[in-house]
Formats: C-alpha cells, structure tokens, sequence
C-alpha cells in the first residue's frame, strides 16, 4: 500500500466526515469547515491520481495538481464569499442560523437599506 | 559524507525530536494555560533549532543552509510574537476589567 | 513495512483524526484552530504525494489566509445566540449511513483506478523547452492551460465583487472595517515592521523561481497578500476604500493583463492564447507578475470583508 493510496483512502474519508458535518451541524460556520473538509478530501484524491501518473522518469503528472492548485484557490474565494453572507445575516437577524425566521430572534431586524 | 557528519547529524535531530516531545507532555499535563504556553515556546523553539543544525551538513549548497537558518529565525520570530499575544489574552481574562 | 509507510499510515491517522475532532468541536473558535492544524498537516501529505506547489499552496491560502477568514469570523460570531436545535437522532443515523456509502464508493473508486494509469506527463514534458519554463505545474498552469487559469482569476475578481456587494446600499465606495483592534499589542506591531519587508521578499522570490523550481504566482502572491493581512492586523494601515481607483486596478490587472496577452495570441503565435516560440518565458513572467499582484491585492480584501463605513469618513 502506498503512499498515494493511502492519501486516496484519506481523502474519501474526509469526504465522508465532511458530508456527515455538513448535514449534522446547524450552525453556518461549522457547515463552512465541513464543506471545506469535503473540498481537500476531493484535492487529496486528485492527488492520488497525479501520483499515479508517474511514468517513466517523471515523478508525477502535473495537470491534475494544476487543477488542485486552481482548486484550493477557488475554494478560498467560496469561503469567503459564505463568510461575508453568514456574517451580514448574523447582523440582521442577530443570532447565527440559516433560516433565521425559523429560531428566536434577538432583535426586531432593524431596517438596512 | 563522513561518518563523523552523519552522527552529529542523527544526534542533533533526535535530540531536537526529544525536546518537541517534551513540549507536547508539557502541553498535555500542565494545569493551566500560561505554563503551557512557556513550555510550548521554549521547547519547540530550541527543538527547531536543533533539527535545524542536525540538517545543515546536509544541506546540498551553503545558499541552502543560509535558508534553512534563515527559516528558524522567522519561527523564532513569529512563535516569540504569538506568545506574547496569547499571553496578554490570558492575562486579560483573568483580570477583567 | 518500511519507515516510510508506518510514517504515511501515521499521517493518515493523525489527518483523520484532527479533522474528526474539527467538526466534533463544541466551540466555534477551536474547531477553526483544529482546521488550520489541519491544512498544515495536509500540506505534509502533499508533500509525500510529490506536489510540493500544492503543499506550498495549501499551506498559505488553504491553511493560513482561510485560517485568518474563518478565526475572523467566528470571533465575529461568538458572542450571537445560536438557536437551531442539533438534528435528532433519526437525521443523524440517515446522514452517517449517507457518508459511509460515499466514503465507500470514493475508496472502491480509489482501489479499481486504471492500471496502468493515464498520465499526461510525458506529453507536458515533451513541449516544456519550447515554453522555457522548467517546473511541469507552471507550464500547465500558464502555458498549456492559460485559459483555465485566466477565468480563474476572473472568479476572484467576481468574489470580491461579491462580497463588497452585501454591505448595505449607504456604504458603497465606503472602507471596509479595521482588521485589527484599536489599541495594537506591541509585539504584534513589531512583528508586522519586521516581517513584512522580509515577507515582500520571500514572495517575489517564490514566484520567480517558480518558473524552474516549485513555486510560482499563487503561491508568492498568498504571501504577499499575508504580509498586507498582518500589516493592516498592527493598524500600521487600514483596508482602503473599495472605490479608490488605483485598489480597482490593482484587482483587474491581473486577469486584464493575461486576457490581453491571450487576445494577442492570434498576431504572435497564430492561436488564441498562443506565445511565440522564442519569446514565451518573458511573456509568461510578464503575465504572472501582474497575477502577483492581482492575488496580492485580491486576498486581503476577501479577508477585509465588505465596508462598513460610508465613503469619505
């Protein structure tokens, strides 16, 4: 068993962890984290797949880690992106839920145009 | 390389490896928070540096072990400035204001 | 066994095993530090996988500046009440099973891959001298797939405009909140004088050797754009105005100047995206230097957020 397989076998793992976080938790930030999980999970077996394409006198195959490289900064932007929507409900509504309507609500949501 | 070189080289990263392990017992079992963070800074640092030295005569070029150096100075640097600042979080909850 | 599989097999575990107590974590806040122990260790395994520009990538943007993004935001965070109920049993059952199916197709997928594997390593190699670039991943990153990477940058760039477009209407054009408190530790000060002249410089020598070595424009732009982070983190500056003009086209030019280079293709090299044979290095430089400083520049304002302030104050 390899180094490169077992990375694959860490990166379904982490995907499955992460899918079970993503769907458990109620909370938005923790949902971020566990997406995040799911995403180096994917990358990791991208990686196996680099790994794998050593032939010859190359090391590894670089498209798929170009791809990885892509991918992690993409993700980035992603989270981001969520952490600026989380937080401006989080304003609104003043507590942290996805569906704000649906919990107790600390103030009356004051208007912000 | 010599077999002189080897050695030291084996001896002064088992002996940086003992000193991060040390740090990690320390951070295990220390009662509280600012003990902790003494043992961790000091340990880890002074174990860097030893893995540091055990690399240099492996390193492949003189430029490679100046970067190495160069390397344990930022840690050095970094970890000094984030004890301070975990320190004076520390101290600011337990004295509030 | 040898060494080094009883030290994969460790890593492994220790990678499972800090993810696992990352989303298993009662607070916010120690489940964000799990996550950045987490990239960092991750950044090893690439490492045994033979990528060290995705362990350097992932080590600076998926570990450091995400870290600073997500302890950002749950400091933010902390002190609102959360009241979801956790999901009952009957969810969590369904949820675990779900996971254990995914993780179980993504294994067997793992262990029935193609043998001998697909690569497409010896035709990256085979044209690697005409670009005159020696590390494989830049070639394909700026060269072979110079498109993928230019809409990337474009994805950047709609991020940002993303997230400054969920401030209220009032604040557009406005400054974005300080990153730091009002009243910087000392040491935090002298940390950010000292460290970022040296971190300018590790940047731009990171994205100059990566064109023969490992390295490379993403990858010394996290840098330089941590170097920002911590500059704006001592209140030596503050995040500028989102609708001062030269912030504007620090943030374009980088997909500006790739997409120019790429129309120009078809006059140079006879094809969109094309570089001439001769003159491909210095063209290639030429672009990922303002990719830099796109990413330098596009990092931070992520981690900054949208403004919270009116323009002019």
């Amino acid at each position: 068993m390899s180094a490169s397989t077992i990375a694959g076998f860490v990166g379904s793992g982490l995907v499955g962890l992460g899918l079970y976080a993503l769907i458990v938790n109620p909370e938005p930030l923790k949902k971020l984290l566990a997406f995040n999980l799911i995403g180096s999970g994917v990358f990791l077996v991208f990686g196996l797949v680099a790994r794998r394409g050593a032939v010859g006198a190359f090391l590894f195959d670089p498209v798929p880690q170009a791809m990885v490289i892509t991918g992690i900064v993409v993700a980035f932007a992603a989270s981001a992106l969520a952490v600026a929507l989380m937080l401006r409900l989080a304003d609104e509504s003043g507590c942290i839920a996805l569906d704000p309507e649906g919990g107790t609500r600390l103030d009356d949501g004051a208007e912000d145009t | 390389m010599s077999l002189a070189l080897t050695l030291f080289s084996a001896l002064a990263i088992a002996a940086g490896v003992f000193f991060f392990l040390a740090g990690t017992v320390a951070l295990l079992r220390f009662p509280d928070s600012l003990s902790r963070l003494h043992a961790l800074t000091k340990a880890d640092n002074l174990g860097l540096g030893l893995v540091v030295l055990g690399l240099l005569p492996r390193a492949g070029s003189p430029l490679a072990g100046l970067k190495l150096i160069v390397l344990w100075a930022l840690v050095q640097l970094s970890s000094a400035t984030v004890a301070q600042l975990i320190g004076a979080a520390l101290r600011r909850q337990d004295v509030p204001e | 066994m040898t060494l080094f599989d009883a030290l994969d097999l460790a890593l492994a575990a220790i990678v499972l095993g800090v993810a696992a107590w990352t989303i298993a974590a009662r607070e916010m806040f120690s489940a964000v530090v799990g996550y950045v122990a987490y990239g960092l260790l991750l950044a090893i395994v690439w490492v045994r996988l033979y990528a060290p520009d995705v362990a350097l990538t992932e080590a600076s943007i998926g570990s450091g500046v995400t870290g600073v993004l997500l302890v950002a935001a749950s400091t933010r965070l902390r002190r609102l009440p959360a009241p979801d109920a956790p999901p009952g049993a009957a969810l969590k059952i369904a949820a675990a099973l779900l996971s254990v199916l995914v993780t179980g197709v993504l294994a067997t997928a793992v262990l029935y891959l193609p043998n001998p594997a697909a690569s497409l390593a010896p035709e990256a190699d085979r044209h690697l001298a005409a670009t005159g670039l020696g590390n494989a991943v830049t070639a394909v990153l700026i060269a072979y797939r110079s498109f993928d990477t230019m809409l990337e940058k474009v994805v950047l760039v709609l991020a940002v405009v993303g997230v400054w477009s969920v401030a209220p209407e009032r604040f557009w054009g406005g400054q974005p909140a300080p990153l730091g408190p009002a009243a910087p530790d000392a040491a935090l000060v002298f940390l950010a004088r000292i460290l970022a002249p040296i971190g300018v410089v590790i940047g731009v020598q990171m994205f100059w050797v990566g064109a023969d070595d490992p390295g490379g424009a993403f990858q010394g732009g996290a840098i330089l754009a941590a170097m920002w982070i911590i500059v704006m983190m001592a209140r030596l500056t503050e995040p500028p105005p989102i609708g001062s003009g030269w912030l504007r086209l620090a943030l374009i030019s980088g997909p500006a100047v790739f997409l120019l280079v790429g129309v120009a293709g078809p006059y140079m090299a006879g094809s969109f995206f094309g570089y001439p044979v001769g003159f491909a290095k210095p063209l290639i430089l030429f672009v990922e230097a303002f990719m830099v400083l796109s990413i330098g520049v596009t990092l931070p304002l992520l981690v900054a957020g949208p403004p919270s302030r009116e323009a002019g104050q």
